[in-house]
């Protein structure tokens, strides 16, 4: 089977169900000729011509406005935003438009497109490329809010998300864009929406983790091994809707939990996910839920490092949970 | 803002004649169905605000004044044509052929509303003519109008797009955006700016330093025109240029209707607070339907008995569609859960069963 990396797994998914389904349509800045900055749809200009993959001028609330619209009207778009941390713009138009048209239309409009965006830290990328704001997204009523953390759920994921009937906010881990390889087959299949992955079993900690977060949460898992710690890591892979049979059972199993992102603890997903646990199995808890997640600070530069949580954090986390 | 009439289009003189060489001489038939829309709208119009005062709904924002702007350019579109209209535009709904009954189940927010009483009043949506349903968000529409045309240039179609904003909207990013995509890509839609002078509190010379709202679309590349927007023949003239212009793939256009809110921004809303009554007066006197009326009066189409005709069959519709929407109930609580998604995710189940759990101790 061949190995591709996940910016290679974005760049299949979208050439293959383009050439299945002529109501994709991508959009963006620089996606054209350029192929993205980052490169995810290089050659898709060439295969497909400018009227399916369409450099827009530099406005996203243009880009996810006019991509609203085609969608209304039956066609399928797949918008990117070029980093995360540029969509704020276009969030009038997800949250007032995207979100909602289904429901304020009493159904009788639906809108589903994907929207691509490269999110999270540890490029170098300051505060205005790297941020992990995928918490607005949850907190939004209608939307999905799916994140790969593999090459072989980036295919799979992207391609379920193209199908969906719903908005999906597809948030793309860049910082391991290239550094994870894995092994994706040509053609099609899909990984479903709102399904977690047992990244790794295990029977004394849960690590619940997505994105680029999952590796680290892995890293972590198997520092931990040196101690004889069993550490479970699962792999959210969806937000919204969240597994959470998934995360129960696990919680169940090993009834310590860590919650594992970049994103700013206060208000995170991990909030969320805490809150769930507490209402729905705190029978089953033997010490409190730790979070390891970035600080409440605006996303830092050459702090970087420090700001991010890393292997260790998670094992100082591990450590400090099986003291329960 | 300049108020000068120079290059304001008018068909109808202030005397109810025609400028003989720009009337679109519409047929009779065509006539008497923008007279009856007119009529309608401004019948459904008071109504519904002493329905407000009344407090039997909840909300109104009304259309007095600006029948003409919203008629008068609907008018130029075709059946299979697209049309995003605001909240203020309940001339565009009547026209466009939502029944009067199902205006009335929104407004009333009840289980008969198409939008399941999910919004407060004036936001409507009627898929069945291509009328997209409305945001509060001002010109947030507008790129999505943009986004919808560029779909009908992709798929090769020669239907059109038209989008309604009022003189506020053109601050907004999204007027910006919509524009600017529209011209770049050459998107067949065509904006219908109603100027009627006021967003909320705030003139329309204080809105922008332009000297008029049409210019703005120059600088997008493509035309915008000034109407007198109380003038239903002129708005007609110039939206039919507009969308025959979009249809053979000639781009986008504008139109600036220069017209008046005759009334209040909404129920919510005290317009002494902000402007005299003698500019309201002034524009009384402008009013867009008795304009048109004596225009169809000076062709021989209006007469008395006709006029009442019209009034009579309005009031009638209106008070039976009220009477018999008054007696449907609410919206069952489970509506409130179904549309987030096109399928139920877990956590809505959970607390739709909770809510319902709820309903059954309070009864």
């Amino acid at each position: 089977m061949p190995i591709i990396n996940i910016v290679q797994a974005v760049n299949q998914a979208l050439r293959e169900e383009m050439r299945r389904d002529d109501r994709i349509i991508v959009l963006g800045e620089d996606v054209g000729k350029d192929g993205g900055v980052f490169r995810a749809t290089e050659g898709l200009y060439n295969e497909f011509g400018e009227n399916r993959v369409i450099d827009t001028p530099l406005a996203e609330s243009g880009i996810i406005g006019t991509a609203i619209g085609m969608a209304v009207y039956g066609l399928n778009p797949v918008p990117e935003i070029q980093f995360l941390d540029f969509i704020y713009p276009a969030f009038d138009q997800i949250v007032t438009n995207l979100s909602k048209l289904r429901y304020r239309s009493g159904g009788q409009y639906s809108c589903h497109l994907v929207v691509r965006a490269p999110y999270g830290g540890g490029i170098k990328g300051g505060h205005y490329h790297s941020q992990s704001s995928e918490a607005y997204f949850c907190h939004t009523a209608g939307l999905k809010v799916v994140i790969p953390s593999t090459p072989y759920d980036t295919k799979g994921l992207l391609l379920s998300s193209l199908r969906d009937e719903d908005p999906v906010i597809f948030l793309e881990p860049k910082r391991i864009y290239r550094a994870v390889k894995g092994e994706v087959p040509d053609g099609e299949f899909t990984v479903p929406i709102g399904k977690a992955r047992i990244a790794r079993e295990g029977t004394d900690v849960s690590i619940f983790a997505y994105g680029a977060m999952l590796h680290v949460a892995m890293e972590g898992a198997e520092l931990a091994t040196k101690n004889g710690r069993q550490v479970e890591v699962v792999d959210l892979r969806t937000l919204v809707p969240l597994d959470i049979d998934a995360v129960l059972d696990s919680v169940r199993k090993t009834g310590r939990v860590i919650i594992l992102h970049e994103a700013p603890k206060t208000g995170g997903f991990g909030a969320e996910i805490a809150a769930l646990i507490a209402e729905k199995a705190i029978d089953y808890l033997k010490g409190p839920i730790i979070r390891v997640a970035g600080y409440d600070t605006p996303f830092p530069y050459t702090l970087e490092e420090q700001y991010m949580p890393n292997a260790q954090k998670v094992l100082n986390a591990i450590n400090k949970i099986m003291q329960y | 803002m300049s108020s000068e009439s120079q290059n304001i289009l008018q068909v109808i003189l202030s005397d109810g004649q025609p400028e003989e060489s720009l009337d679109p001489k519409l047929s009779e038939t065509e006539l008497k169905r923008i007279y009856r829309a007119m009529t309608l709208t401004r019948a459904f119009d008071i109504k519904s605000l002493s329905l407000q005062r009344q407090g039997r709904i909840g909300f109104y924002a009304p259309a007095a004044g600006q029948e003409a702007a919203q008629i008068g350019s609907t008018c130029a579109l075709r059946e299979d044509d697209w049309v995003l209209p605001t909240y203020r535009d309940a001339g565009v709904a009547i026209f466009r052929g939502v029944p009067i009954p199902l205006l009335y189940a929104h407004l009333l927010g009840n289980s008969a509303d198409i939008m399941k009483g999910r919004q407060m009043p004036n936001h409507w949506g009627y898929r069945e003519t291509n009328f997209v349903s409305i945001a509060a968000t001002i010109a947030a529409h507008l790129p999505v109008a943009t986004g919808i045309a560029m779909g009908m240039k992709y798929r090769k179609e020669d239907k059109v797009v038209m989008a309604l904003h009022g003189d506020g909207a053109t601050s907004e990013g999204d007027f910006h955006s919509a524009y600017n995509f529209a011209g770049v890509f050459k998107a067949p839609v065509v904006f219908i700016c109603e100027n009627n002078g006021w967003a909320i509190s705030l003139p329309s010379s204080k809105q922008t330093a332009s000297h008029s709202f049409a210019e703005k679309a120059e600088a997008y590349g493509f035309g915008g025109v000034r109407v007198d927007g109380n003038d239903v023949l002129a708005v007609y003239k110039a939206s039919k240029e507009a969308v025959d212009r979009a249809r053979k793939g000639k781009g986008p256009s504008m139109v600036e209707c220069i017209t008046y809110r005759m009334g209040p921004h909404s129920t919510s809303d005290d317009p002494n607070r902000y402007r005299t009554k003698e500019e309201i007066e002034e524009w009384k006197r402008k009013d867009p339907i008795e304009r048109f009326r004596s225009y169809l009066e000076n062709r021989g189409i209006w007469t008395k008995d006709f006029g009442e005709t019209v009034s009579k069959e309005n009031d009638s519709l209106i008070v039976n569609s009220i009477k018999e929407e008054e007696r449907v109930p609410r919206p069952e609580i489970r509506t409130m859960f179904e549309d987030v998604y096109a399928e139920m995710p877990w956590n809505l189940k959970e607390q739709m069963a909770y809510e319902e759990e709820e309903q059954r101790g309070y009864s």
